[in-house]
């Protein structure tokens, strides 16, 4: 065969070869609308959603949860409604997983207080005695990084000024640090005196907890 | 030593990086392993499970894994062309700078710095030094074969091309992102779009690593180290075309189940089952290659390596195309029954063919014998009971897990917690904990093995490598 003995044109061959199932089933469905629908409904993260959501990246929690339930009886028990393609629409990176070593979370958002997700992040031992998951109360000594904040926001494309972005770290800061907060008693019981009054990342990482499948449970609601 | 001017420094120094990450790379799977039964490993953010577990497996598919295929390709090169390296000196300059890609990827994961892309996990500025690698790499492969003084091109050669422009192609692709600091950026896709073109790489990346070249290697080393010629020229061909043709197609069944839309899902179950056939074929060329010769299972150390390989790898193409199936991916998926799925490939088929061909290759390149047959029959033993009880514990651990999440009472309603679910893997934990450390145990012998047998005087003066 005589595309044995001219490596060149064996590379271009070979490049084209594996290309046909990667136009079909990757390139193609890129331009597909129906590949990634957009709803009214789900709105991107805010600007400390989206901290958290990357704090949730650095410590790899995706190695252990997923984030996508499926359309089985059983999975809709335990976890809720199944996940939507419309739900997906500002992630990036999607943080689907592949492997349920912890729960899927895709539908935690609202389930339990802050309260309980500042004791779990502090000692899931102390929730659940035989759970595996690593104590994550560090998290809460360190104050949380706004720098890169609006940046963020604007590479993601979701349409927040600077002024907004401010704002929402404000809005959220308040809310945490006020003596109103209804859970207020277990953050402070976690958080480190010095950092009661500022932002830290275990606030931001549960920001984003409570964010998830929340636009969903509004869109069903209207439907 | 050599006459022909083949350069095998380039092969020694890509042979003990491979020594040295697969032993690190193992070190870190025992640690995390032992976390999952048992947090209290968890010592620092930089030793924690969510963190270690892509060091773990960076480390091991892309520190040993590479480091092996570039090592045996760069022998295979020049030996199947009869040609000198064309540029020596990049080759080192490539094998110093994939080191040090590695070393900074072991730091920055362990530091937090990460995409979450499955086996992309490096941050953009590696990212980079990655495709200037593997460009050097390419530089090289391309080079020796416009100067090889051998006219056709045998099929370890297709293989190593398909791979090299294969995984310039996925990795570009699926690491495409907008930096935003030195240490972190955003993926271009989004959503659907983001998990779609991460599993079409994520499936690739393990093919064009784990099964086209250790093919390449299968194919050069079998005949090498058994004296038998491949059976079937012609079956090598299509199985060829056909493997690299089909596997593209199959990413999303990584991704069943999930709201990406259902063709694709559907198109990626069809060619997994097709692509049984051109694994199969490989499989079969390899027994009957073998055909009539089979004492030297018993007299011939490195057959057994070869032909176990080889029997896991149809295991495991086998085993992947029906976990692709909807009913049976409704059950399996999130499960243990995966990871073992993977570990099979991983510590029985890749890690057997490279053992062997480092056998093989390493006495020939330093002009000594082999440092001590038994123990690469020790070596071969432990890995062989280390890995079949790490991979049926996780298949067993698996299927009970898969069963609890599914359990229902007869009201309807869920009969476990997910606690119970994860709890009741512990035992099976444990387990594979130990069958791990046999297998490591093997695993050290194998270095040991290399490490003496390059130490020792040279006892062969003849260059009996034509």
């Amino acid at each position: 065969m005589g595309i044995n003995s001219k490596p060149l044109l064996f590379a271009v061959v070979s490049a084209l070869v594996i290309l046909v199932g990667t136009v079909v089933t990757v390139f193609v469905p890129m331009f597909m609308p129906s590949t990634q629908p957009v709803s009214r409904f789900v709105k991107p993260y805010t600007a400390i959603e989206q901290e958290g959501r990357d704090l949730y990246i650095r410590e790899g929690c995706n190695n252990c949860h997923t984030q996508t339930v499926r359309p089985l009886r059983t999975e809709v028990l335990r976890y809720g409604e199944y996940s939507k393609a419309e739900e997906f629409a500002w992630d990036r990176p999607f943080l689907w997983g592949s492997r349920r070593t912890g729960p899927d979370l895709n539908r935690v958002g609202g389930k339990y207080p802050d309260s309980w997700h500042y004791k779990h992040m502090h000692s899931p031992q102390s929730m659940f005695a035989l759970s595996n998951m690593p104590p994550y109360g560090w998290l809460a000594a360190n104050k949380l990084d706004t720098s890169n904040s609006y940046r963020k926001c604007e590479i993601l494309g979701y349409g927040y000024s600077e002024a907004e972005v401010q704002q929402q770290i404000a809005d959220y800061k308040q809310r945490v640090t006020s003596p109103e907060y209804d859970s207020k008693a277990t953050r402070d019981l976690v958080t480190p005196p010095a950092l009661q009054s500022e932002l830290t990342e275990m606030d931001a990482i549960i920001a984003y907890l409570q964010k998830l499948g929340r636009d969903v449970k509004a869109m069903g609601a209207q439907q | 030593m050599n006459d022909s001017g083949y350069d095998y420094s380039i092969v020694r120094g890509f042979a003990y990086s491979a020594l040295f990450w697969l032993i690190v790379g193992l070190i870190i799977g025992l640690w995390i392993a032992f976390e999952m039964f048992d947090p209290s490993l968890n010592l620092t953010p930089w030793l924690s499970f969510g963190r270690l577990r892509v060091v773990h497996t960076n480390g091991l598919g892309v520190g040993f894994g590479l480091s092996g295929i570039f090592a045996t390709a760069y022998y295979m090169l020049q030996r199947l062309t009869r040609t000198p390296l064309p540029f020596p000196r990049l080759a080192k300059a490539q094998m110093y700078f994939f080191n040090l890609i590695i070393a900074a990827a072991a730091v920055t994961l362990m530091a937090g710095m990460n995409t979450t892309k499955e086996y992309a996990e490096l941050e953009w500025p590696l990212d980079i030094a990655v495709v200037v690698m593997w460009v050097m790499f390419a530089i090289n492969v391309f080079a020796i074969l416009i100067k090889r003084r051998e006219e056709q091109m045998y099929i370890s050669l297709w293989y190593l091309i398909a791979m090299t422009v294969t995984i310039a192609v996925l990795y570009i692709v699926n690491n495409l992102e907008i930096p935003v600091t030195l240490f972190k950026s955003y993926s271009i896709y989004a959503g659907n779009n983001d998990a779609n073109v991460q599993w079409w790489y994520g499936h690739n990346i393990v093919g064009f690593i784990f099964t086209v070249p250790i093919l390449a290697m299968f194919y050069y080393f079998l005949p090498k180290a058994t004296g038998l010629p491949i059976y079937s020229h012609r079956l090598s061909i299509v199985s060829f075309w056909s493997l690299i043709f089909a596997y593209l197609w199959t990413g999303a069944h990584h991704l069943m189940l999930t709201p990406l839309p259902e063709w694709i899902q559907t198109v990626a179950i069809a060619f997994s089952i097709f692509l049984i056939a051109p694994s199969w074929g490989s499989v079969v060329n390899g027994y009957y290659t073998l055909q009539g010769n089979w004492e030297q299972m018993r007299t011939n150390y490195l057959t057994k390596f070869f032909i176990l390989g080889i029997t896991f790898y149809g295991l495991q193409t086998l085993q992947g195309p029906l976990q692709g199936l909807r009913t049976l991916n409704a059950f399996f998926h999130y499960t243990d029954w995966v990871i073992g799925h993977v570990h099979m490939g991983t510590m029985g088929w890749v890690t057997m063919i490279i053992s062997a061909s480092f056998y093989y290759m390493i006495p020939r390149i330093s002009g000594r014998e082999l440092y001590s047959i038994k123990l690469a029959n020790i070596h071969f033993w432990l890995i062989l009971v280390g890995q079949l009880a790490w991979t049926i514990t996780m298949w067993i651990g698996g299927i009970q897990q898969g069963a609890m999440w599914k359990a229902t009472n007869p009201d309807g309603s869920l009969m476990y917690s997910f606690l119970d679910g994860l709890t009741s893997l512990y035992p099976y934990y444990r387990m594979r904990f130990a069958a791990g450390l046999v297998y490591f145990a093997g695993i050290l012998i194998f270095a040991w093995n290399i490490f003496q047998t390059v130490r020792q005087a040279p006892q062969t003066t003849e260059t009996a490598e034509a």
